[in-house]
């Protein structure tokens, strides 16, 4: 492909939010009749570079340019209006109305003002049918499954004339033959010349549809190559990034006591047998023992989340057994399997884990109060010693117990959700991606409280979309693809990262 | 806790900085206290008076009883504090109560209910049975409203809407259309007189310690907050939000039943179109007034009984001023925008030229949207 | 650069393969509320029917009285359908009527000001009144429901601002255009009032269904995040919803005063629960995005069938309406959760 000016054209993109620096002077390039993979763990800066080219963010620094011209996108409406028109990770549809208006909604065909109803259902037929696809464009958009929402977005999108086309991970709720029809279209769209922008966790679709790509890491650019420049192991390898020397130490250490681990023949702690939830994740079967480290790898989408939540009684379950300490369960609430000695950190910790409003003590408290019931409240006294204590072991800055949750940084705010499990003295804790967003420093103390927690004798599910620290922290590596558990081995020496790469990436167990 | 940040609020002038900034830093720093336009509010309000009531501080003693202007703001406000202050947990669990003023209908007619069809009504158990059944009646609607919310997940606002247009009618339906007079000694008593003070003081007073003792003595407040805060984080803590949501709307019936009891029998009748007409919208102006968001989360039982008390003495002075009392109303519409105005972030930003939210002295600046 | 022209060469769809099954799918069916309703309607009317039969029940103008006996509820309602499709709520909706009914009184009877040159005035203030709550919910992003009663409270001590006391109207215009009937077959007549309301439905159904505005406010109530990233205007189609939310309760204001010929502070107090009921009867979600203008109709229609059946029995005490009002209300809530809850 020779080098045309790019349709568009991002340069020295810098996005900073309270907590983080979500896009730290960003270039990107988006040549006209190419299909361009954006790609980078949870938290690389994908999405919020996709919000700042359409229009529904802001950068603080940075220009964009559009067929040269630099262009200022204060709302979604403007960068659609200049040509940019995007597919999101949800589908940003409203379901309430007919697939026809969803699709033509800003554009109806109207006489004096009256919209013309038969033309456009007609229109919006016609295409729908040059996608091949089978719906009754009058009915409402609801009235399909979320994978036909999918593409009828992709529809509504290239029934722009746009010169740009971004899709953020449009394929997670298609199947093998949608994808396969939208990868078609894709490719007709790019022939045509439209430059798409294509945002996948599917590795393997990359190297189907893709031209080039950009790699983003920690809100950078680490790499922009041609597809066929690079091939899979060394992509995983760019955007799980290299580990930190300084916790070698921590995976010998870690390494030589799983062999014994698995040996021990020590009942397992909590066990599950066939646990699954349909559209969440397919039934598994699991062990977990007193003081292991049960890692979880696989990438975003691959069902690590939904399977912790199973554990937790976050989701219930509608298949399988559960049990603990060989006593079979139902985790009808999050409260029952706290009850069980089971904690977990969600991956969220805006929506899921922080109150804040609620000062740091009181977020650290919390999980014992819920525990004990609001008649029984933990002495002022004991609740300062606990929190205090807690505060100083985990290192939370600022070492204030009065500062409102919110204003913590994010690793503090992690530190501050590990203390509140930890206060309860859990026997088993779930830890979901305890290390995303935050900095370098906290995520080593982390991962050390880890090996010293397991130590202790505490058993833990860890989470993580980066396999060097999974491989580093558990004494029994799980993987997950595809909303299915396809393996689990024990950890050792013998188990290097490229066969868990490749498991990641091809889902067959060897 | 909410001062914390105001130590270092003074640092956004420190660059120009000279001793004239540093009074003003210290203004600025009481005038972010949540309670402070409020409270320069209601001292404002007292002053207006001045003027024409030259003795309205003054509290005297007449046959025994304490009189005064003041004394009687608080009389007639007495039943306001109550339904404010079961409001403001509905509210810190980011609910909402519509049906408060129906509530007190109810309340109150049942009560008189029974005491007109008691054989004795002037017997000290009439009384007592009285408040049992009204309290009973409170409690009920405030489980109905608990159920529609907590269980089944509908809207609060839509759930007690529903009470809100049914209930007035229930209370008539218990009045026979009528207004409930009822003849007994007993049952005035209840809102009559304790010794030298009136027993809506007493008893507003009694409910706001017993509240603040309930919440902020057992851990019930900051499970409240924490359900208000966010609450799926709270569940996934532990929390069981349907039992705490369902507390803080039973608690709310019965503090609206208990203005009910007050108000019937101040006046020794129930009219059940007029009793506690417009409370919910008092209730929720005291609230606010008092620093609550209506958002949940953090609430403020203190704010609001100081909000309710703006909103009855600022009722007192227009009806000293002669200005009808339904223009009240204007006043109060006002003052309820401009202080969600002043709540709110982009209003701030926009209008003011203030940052969201405060200083404060950590790295990180307020986490409002990722 | 070109549309995109995409291939035509696959295969033509079948047409609706993919759309459920018609009576699977009832109970998922946006029109369910609204078929409940009509079978409600038609219920009462036959129970009526066959009860008060003696009373003339049957007669036409036992219907056409449901019409010029409700004309104001029905124009209010429309206007709350407006902001509850676009997933607001609109509490002034009363006070707005009550200020109405006063403003017009005092300006016509003790002014003497032209009828003419009043309604629109009326209607003005009304638009304008519901403009300026839209902004200020979609501007500072306040919730309606506390800007709306904010309004609520406003314009209701407004009306005591205009005059303390009700006013009577004995102005020939009005008295005229009160008296004002529409002969119907069948010995039947409609008030203007009951003319003038069925015309600003029939508008309504028109911009609704048949515009973009229309279609951008249901756009709004199925997902405003979504509206917006599909350039939807959402500032302007909130501000729009409610000042014809504003304008409907003005023009209620002026039907009330036609029909009772006076003005009052009490006038309409706790209108906007009826009419709000009334829009959830006639099967709009509370939610937003979903629900149909006429379903309002259907709405005031058991409303005010409701109204009409106790005042036949007789005994039944006034009280019973609101009872029965928020009853149906709660239950088509609960249909609501238990539609929404199938649907997921």
């Amino acid at each position: 492909m020779t080098d045309p000016s790019p349709v568009l054209e991002m340069t020295g993109i810098t996005k900073q939010f309270p907590a983080v620096r979500a896009l730290d002077g960003v270039d990107f390039r988006l040549l006209p009749g190419e299909i361009h993979a954006l790609l980078g763990e949870n938290g690389a800066g994908k999405s919020t570079l996709i919000k700042v080219a359409t229009g529904v963010q802001e950068s603080d620094a940075g220009t964009i340019r559009l067929g040269g011209v630099p262009v200022r996108f204060p709302a979604p409406a403007a960068a659609q209006a200049a040509g940019i028109s995007t597919v999101y990770q949800e589908v940003n549809l409203c379901p309430n109305l007919s697939v026809a208006e969803n699709i033509l909604i800003g554009r109806e065909p109207t006489r004096a003002g009256r919209i013309r109803w038969k033309e456009l259902e007609r229109q919006a037929a016609e295409l729908v049918a040059r996608f091949g696809l089978d719906v009754d464009v009058s009915a409402p958009l609801d009235a399909y499954p979320l994978a036909v929402q999918q593409l009828v977005a992709i529809v509504r999108a290239a029934a722009v004339q746009a010169k740009v086309l971004i899709l953020d991970e449009p394929t997670s709720s298609l199947d093998r033959q949608e994808v396969t029809r939208l990868f078609e279209l894709m490719r007709r769209l790019r022939d045509e010349g439209v430059a798409i922008c294509f945002v996948t966790h599917f590795l393997d679709q990359i190297y189907e549809v893709c031209d080039r790509m950009t790699v983003l890491r920690g809100g950078r650019v680490v790499g922009e190559h041609l597809v066929s420049d690079l091939d899979q192991g060394g992509l995983v390898r760019l955007m799980v990034g290299r580990e930190l020397a300084e916790l070698d130490e921590l995976a010998d250490h870690v390494r030589t006591e799983s062999a014994q681990h698995t040996e021990d023949a020590a009942p397992a702690l909590l066990h599950a047998q066939g646990t699954g939830r349909r559209g969440g994740i397919e039934p598994f079967d699991l062990e977990v023992r007193a003081g292991e480290v049960l890692g979880l790898a696989g990438l975003l989408g691959s069902g690590r989340t939904e399977l912790a939540r199973l554990l937790f009684g976050a989701d219930q379950a509608d298949s399988g057994t559960l049990t603990v300490d060989g006593e079979a369960v139902t985790l009808r609430s999050p409260a029952d399997a706290i009850e069980r000695g089971i904690a977990f950190c969600s991956e969220d910790r805006k929506a899921e884990g922080l109150i804040p409003a609620l000062t740091v003590r009181e977020n650290i408290i919390l999980a014992m109060q819920a525990a004990r019931g609001w008649i029984r409240p933990v002495s002022a006294r004991q609740r300062d010693e606990l929190v205090s204590q807690y505060i100083t072991a985990l290192d939370i800055r600022p070492a204030n117990p009065d500062v409102l949750a919110g204003q913590l940084s994010g690793g503090n705010q992690q530190k501050l959700l590990l203390a509140r499990w930890l206060i309860t003295q859990p026997r088993l804790l779930i830890l979901d991606e305890p290390t995303r967003g935050i900095d370098v420093g906290a995520k080593a103390e982390i991962q050390k409280l880890v090996v010293s927690l397991s130590d202790e004798g505490m058993a833990m599910v860890f989470i993580s979309a980066e396999l060097e620290e999974v491989l580093r922290l558990s004494h029994t590596v799980g993987v997950l693809r595809d909303r299915r558990l396809v393996a689990t081995w024990a950890n050792g020496p013998e188990l290097g990262t490229d066969q868990v790469l490749s498991t990641i990436a091809s889902g067959v167990h060897e | 806790m909410n001062t914390v940040g105001t130590e270092t609020s003074g640092t956004d002038t420190a660059t120009s900085g000279a001793s004239g900034n540093e009074a003003l830093a210290r203004l600025r720093r009481a005038a972010s206290h949540r309670l402070f336009w409020p409270a320069v509010i209601l001292v404002g309000l007292m002053l207006v008076n001045l003027p024409s009531t030259p003795d309205y501080f003054s509290i005297g003693v007449r046959h025994g009883h304490l009189y005064g202007s003041l004394i009687n703001i608080l009389i007639f406000t007495a039943p306001q504090i109550l339904v404010g202050v079961g409001l403001t947990l509905v509210i810190a669990t980011s609910g909402i109560d519509l049906s408060v003023g129906a509530v007190v209908a109810i309340a109150g007619t049942a009560a008189c209910w029974w005491v007109v069809h008691a054989s004795d009504q002037n017997a000290a158990t009439t009384a007592l049975a009285a408040a049992g059944i009204g309290l009973a009646a409170g409690l009920a609607c405030g489980a109905w409203n608990g159920f529609f919310v907590a269980r089944m997940g509908v809207q609060p606002i839509v759930a007690t809407l529903t009470l809100m247009v049914a209930g007035r009618g229930v209370a008539q339906l218990i009045g026979n259309g009528q207004i409930i007079t009822v003849n007994s000694s007993s049952y005035a008593l209840i809102g009559g007189w304790w010794g030298p003070l009136p027993s809506g003081i007493l008893i507003a007073a009694a409910v706001v310690v017993l509240t603040i003792l309930l919440t902020r003595r057992t851990a019930l407040g900051m499970l409240i907050e924490a359900v208000g805060g966010n609450a799926e984080a709270a569940r996934l803590a532990g929390v069981r939000a349907t039992r705490i949501k369902m507390t803080a709307y039973i608690f709310c019936g019965f503090c609206a039943a208990a203005a009910g009891l007050l108000l019937t029998s101040n006046t020794s009748s129930a009219d059940a179109n007029n009793s506690g007409l417009w409370y919910e919208l008092y209730g929720i102006l005291a609230v606010v007034l008092g620093g609550t968001s209506l958002a949940g989360g953090r609430f403020h039982i203190g704010g609001t009984v100081l909000g309710a008390l703006v909103i009855g003495t600022l009722n007192n002075t227009l009806f000293a001023l002669g200005v009808p009392s339904q223009s009240n109303l204007v006043f109060e519409g006002g003052v309820v925008i401009v202080v969600c105005l002043l709540g709110s972030p982009k209003f701030r930003t926009k209008v003011l030229n203030l940052r969201p939210g405060r200083r404060l002295p950590v790295p990180a600046a307020p986490t409002t949207e990722a | 650069m070109t549309a995109p022209v995409l291939d035509t060469s696959e295969t033509p769809p079948k047409r609706a393969a993919d759309r459920p099954k018609r009576f699977a799918a009832l109970l998922g069916s946006k029109r369910l509320p609204v078929y409940v309703t009509a079978a409600l309607f038609v219920a009462m009317y036959i129970g009526g029917y066959s009860r008060y039969q003696n009373l003339n029940f049957g007669t036409g103008q036992v219907v056409a009285n449901l019409f010029v006996d409700n004309c104001y509820l029905l124009v209010a309602a429309v206007g709350a359908t407006f902001v509850i499709l676009s997933g607001g709520i609109d509490l002034s909706i009363g006070s707005m009527i009550g200020f109405t009914t006063m403003l017009t009184a005092f300006l016509v009877q003790k002014e003497h000001w032209p009828v003419l040159l009043v309604a629109p005035l009326a209607l003005a203030i009304g638009a304008a009144g519901g403009a300026l709550m839209g902004y200020v919910i979609h501007e500072f992003e306040i919730q309606p429901f506390i800007v709306t009663l904010a309004g609520l409270f406003l314009f209701r001590g407004l009306c005591e601002m205009v005059n303390k006391e009700s006013i009577q109207i004995t102005d020939h215009t009005v008295t005229r255009l009160a008296l004002f009937h529409i002969q119907l077959p069948g010995d039947t007549f409609l008030s203007l009032g009951a003319v003038l309301s069925l015309v600003v439905l029939a508008a309504a159904v028109y911009v609704l269904h048949h515009t973009r505005f229309g279609r951008r406010v249901y756009a709004l109530g199925g997902n405003e995040h979504s509206a917006l990233l599909m350039g939807v205007p959402v500032g302007r189609t909130k501000i729009a919803v409610y000042t014809v939310s504003g304008f409907c309760s003005a023009f209620a204001g002026l039907l009330f005063t036609l029909y009772i010929q006076s003005g009052d502070p009490l006038h309409a107090l706790g209108l906007e629960l009826d009419a709000i009921a009334a829009v959830v009867i006639g099967g709009t979600l509370l939610t937003g995005g979903s629900g149909y203008v006429l379903g309002t109709l259907l709405g005031v229609l058991v409303l005010g069938l409701i109204k009409t059946l106790i005042s036949f029995e007789g005994t039944l005490s006034s009280w019973w309406t609101k009872i029965a009002t928020g009853a149906l209300l709660l239950a088509f809530i609960l249909l609501q959760r238990v539609m929404a809850a199938k649907r997921r």
